[in-house]
């Protein structure tokens, strides 16, 4: 499923006190990105996560969003269905537990959107999202999620989003919080999940090395509009976004840096293309030479 | 729910925002006196009242959408109420009927009278809270309430704990919001099917912001210990509550509300015989 | 002498599990520590320990000449070690910022006029003096816990506790945060103890502290700590970035100087390995 705004905008209250957060945003996020959106709080971008699952609905003659066969502009939008598709993890997701068993917990969304669901196969897809997040079912399905540890929590958590198989799945700083070990895991959990059960990831992160390591597209956003938007690479070169105060990821640092100095590392700004790419052309002039 | 304004502090410098607050809060309990001195259908008592407040929201410069905003909160209140009035009021002159409801010209009557005095002192205490912050609140009650040391009440802790509780309600509410739409993004419905249901819906929303609650009031008996909060022993105020003219002319203006309303019911009375 | 020093000090919340086992440590006046560690291996409680929220069930722990064994002492103690913690939101008492600032000096039953000058000076070191009377709920988040900093700072601490104050913040805030706590440390002389996961905080102290179930498992530079890297990776923990990628291309090869920490070592190092060659 993509995503795709067309005009998008969006303003809160009304009168002297309202406040523009989206201004025009024209966006497409095709089937199978690992898309990045970055921005300082307040820029926008949770308010245009949040429309992507109809929590905020367009207003009228303030543009138009659809995904994929959904036109959320449309008044006969079946957002329960729509949001069946398009899960959604909360920053610190592990906040909105409150079922007495994890198992009750995960089977939430499932009951929400499947009630006719048979019972044997819920078990089995509540197993399913279990085990894809790195819970064991057996061990954990009857313990209270409140019992367990902070990074447990948001894998429950997670497994209550995946559960219904949607096939995009939005996530806002989803490594907020967690030790080095833990974020380390979870993006090997999310690139898992990428690779198994959901087409397409939207992730917003403040961690710019994350993006440029993992994202296969970027857009940046500021004051309620889209700065930039592209490759990491192509992002990142950008003055706006280097100016922006969100930092640079490494990788680019340093090619820019080097490009000062007079050597040109084209590479695609994950560490390991970096390494070949320096490693590559360090060597041919030490050859040379 | 970002616009819901009860119980928020407006900060600005005004006439009212320096007003003693011990004395706001006085005339507050006075102004909620005199919405109830005005009997019932002497409309022109509430025109008073209202008079008042607008000279007094005028005086705190507090915008009046802000203002109108506080009552959007209560307004499902203010409307039930009012529909209770017009149904189970049989008295009067009959105007419409329909299975055991029966509408009369006194329940509407009722009905309006009960709605614009829930309205003025919503809008009234409204007016408190905007312009006095609740630390002020806290450190007026805890001053009016002094005497009541004497029968061992702990009058500071009680202060303290109501300044706490206004100070969370915006955060709380922001965290309301952000879990209906966890909830509502797994599919919860909190808009279809009847009463029961409905209220069951709540629980995904309820228990998260319990749990919440606890925690947030951990970190913050942790965050005041470390500043080493100990009780009302040998504690300061740097704010030190002063009266000034301002009150002065506050009380005035008080007296001649509560004058003006008890003038109009009698005035009523003496239209009445003379009609 | 050290500012503060933990004797052997053993603490549990359940009387059961020990959190801390048997932790020495001592800080001297205007350090600058990082303590850093897998969660749950005992950072926060350590922080708590040291402003005498808990109190240790074994050994001690001691602030100037004031030990938190000894109840009459607890506020000396609390008064030198001032907590920032993680939520900025919890931690904030009261809705005008300047009545907020206020809250630690009345607790000590500080004269009225010394609070005013203690709130010029607590807004003032964290340069948000202009928002003095604006209600602390329409802030940012860092401006938010740099309020927070200043209810702390109103206390005139020698030692400046973070535990992990800057997990909620985005980029820009945990720019102010860091630039104000800098400042404290080197233009006020402020003692500052930071509980962090994130490498560039953790790289910029003096000293670094690793926690790991309860003990210290490793102390030093920060060079120092990062160059024993299988004992880091056991840990749990992770090295930096530019010292993950300067070793890659060690091993391709490329002439670097070990012990390469920041991407702004890294840059330069390989600029130089041009000019070089």
């Amino acid at each position: 499923m993509f995503v795709k705004a067309e005009n998008l905008s969006y303003v809160y209250g009304s009168g002297r006190l309202s406040f523009r957060a989206l201004n025009n945003i024209n966006l497409q996020i095709d089937e199978g990105e690992f898309y990045g959106i970055i921005g300082h709080t307040g820029s926008g971008k949770s308010t245009f996560i949040q429309h992507i699952n109809g929590l905020i609905k367009v207003e009228k003659n303030y543009g138009k969003l659809t995904v994929g066969e959904f036109d959320l502009t449309d008044k006969k939008c079946d957002f329960k269905k729509l949001r069946s598709k398009v899960g959604m993890v909360f920053q610190y997701p592990e906040y909105q537990l409150f079922a007495e068993t994890v198992f009750d917990d995960i089977a939430f969304g499932l009951k929400n959107f499947c009630p006719e669901m048979k019972e044997e196969e819920r078990l089995v897809a509540v197993k399913e999202a279990m085990e894809s997040v790195g819970l064991n079912y057996e061990k954990y399905k009857d313990v209270s999620p409140f019992d367990l540890s902070g990074g447990q929590k948001r894998r429950v958590a997670i497994a209550g989003v995946i559960v219904t198989k949607p096939e995009v799945l939005i996530l806002d700083e989803p490594v907020a919080g967690l030790d080095p070990e833990g974020k380390r895991d979870f993006t090997a959990l999310l690139h898992t999940l990428k690779s198994k059960f959901v087409k397409t990831i939207i992730i917003v992160s403040h961690d710019m090395d994350f993006v440029a390591e993992n994202c296969t597209k970027v857009a940046v956003f500021s004051h309620g509009e889209i700065i930039a938007e592209g490759t990491p690479k192509q992002v990142f070169a950008k003055e706006e976004v280097q100016n922006s105060g969100l930092g640079l990821p490494l990788t680019s640092f340093v090619t820019d840096q080097l490009k000062e100095a007079g050597i040109d590392i084209d590479c695609d700004l994950t560490t390991s293309d970096f390494i070949e790419k320096v490693a590559e052309t360090l060597q041919e002039r030490g050859d040379r030479a | 729910m970002k616009d819901v304004t009860f119980g928020q502090y407006y900060p600005t410098k005004s006439f009212v925002h320096n007003m003693d607050a011990r004395v706001k809060l006085l005339l507050t309990i006075a102004y909620i006196v005199a919405v109830f001195l005005v009997q019932s259908f002497h409309f022109l008592g509430f025109v008073a009242c209202l008079l008042f407040l607008i000279v007094a929201t005028v005086l705190a410069k507090v915008p009046i959408l802000k203002m109108l905003k506080s009552i959007k909160v209560i307004i499902f209140f203010i409307v039930f109420s009012a529909v209770l009035q017009i149904f189970f009021n049989n008295n009067g002159t009959l105007l419409a009927e329909w299975w055991i409801f029966k509408i009369t010209d006194i329940g509407l009557l009722n009905a309006g009278f009960i709605a614009a005095r829930i309205t003025l002192i919503i809008l009234g205490a409204s007016l408190l809270t905007f312009t006095t912050s609740p630390v002020e609140l806290a450190d007026g009650i805890e001053s009016l309430l002094y005497p009541l040391k004497w029968i061992k009440f702990p009058v500071h802790e009680f202060a303290l704990i109501m300044s706490i509780a206004l100070r969370f309600i915006p955060t709380l509410l922001d965290e309301t919001d952000r879990i209906i739409k966890a909830q509502k993004a797994r599919g919860a419905d909190f808009e279809s099917g009847n009463i029961f249901k409905r209220a069951k819906a709540l629980i995904p929303v309820l228990i998260p912001l319990l749990i919440s609650s606890f925690r947030r009031a951990d970190e913050l008996a942790d965050a005041m210990d470390a500043r080493c909060y100990a009780g009302s022993k040998n504690r300061t105020k740097y704010k030190k509550m002063k009266l000034s003219y301002r009150d002065l002319l506050g009380t005035i203006l008080m007296a001649g509300l509560i004058t003006g309303v008890i003038f109009l019911n009698k005035f009523y009375i003496v239209l009445a015989v003379v009609v | 002498m050290p500012l503060a020093k933990l004797e052997n000090v053993t603490f549990s919340y359940d009387k059961k599990i020990n959190v801390i086992k048997d932790v020495s440590l001592q800080i001297e006046k205007g350090e600058y520590v990082a303590v850093i560690g897998k969660n749950g291996s005992g950072k926060s409680t350590l922080a708590k320990l040291l402003n005498a929220l808990l109190i240790p069930d074994k050994g001690s722990v001691t602030v100037d000449e004031y030990s938190s064994a000894n109840k009459k002492q607890l506020f000396e103690i609390r008064k030198r070690v001032g907590v920032v913690f993680q939520n900025p939101d919890n931690q904030i008492v009261a809705s005008i910022v300047e009545d907020d600032v206020a809250f630690g000096p009345e607790n000590l039953g500080i004269p009225r006029k010394e609070i005013g000058e203690r709130i010029d000076y607590a807004l003032n070191a964290v340069g948000m003096q202009e928002y003095r009377h604006s209600s602390p709920m329409h802030l940012s988040g860092g401006q938010k816990q740099r309020i927070a900093i200043a209810g702390v700072l109103a206390l005139k601490p020698e030692i400046l506790v973070l535990d992990e104050s800057t997990a909620m913040l985005d980029p820009k805030g945990r720019k102010e945060v860091l630039d104000t706590v800098r400042e404290l440390n080197a233009v006020h002389g402020v003692t500052v103890i930071t509980i962090t996961h994130y490498m560039d905080e953790i790289l910029d102290a003096d000293r670094v502290i690793v926690m790991q179930n309860g003990k210290i498992a490793m102390e030093g530079t920060p060079r120092r700590i990062f160059s024993e890297k299988e004992k880091i990776k056991k840990l749990g923990l992770e090295l930096p970035l530019a010292m993950r990628i300067s070793e890659e291309l060690i091993s391709r090869g490329l002439p670097l100087k070990e012990g390469i920490l920041t991407r702004e070592d890294l840059a330069e190092e390989l600029c130089s390995l041009k000019r070089k060659i």
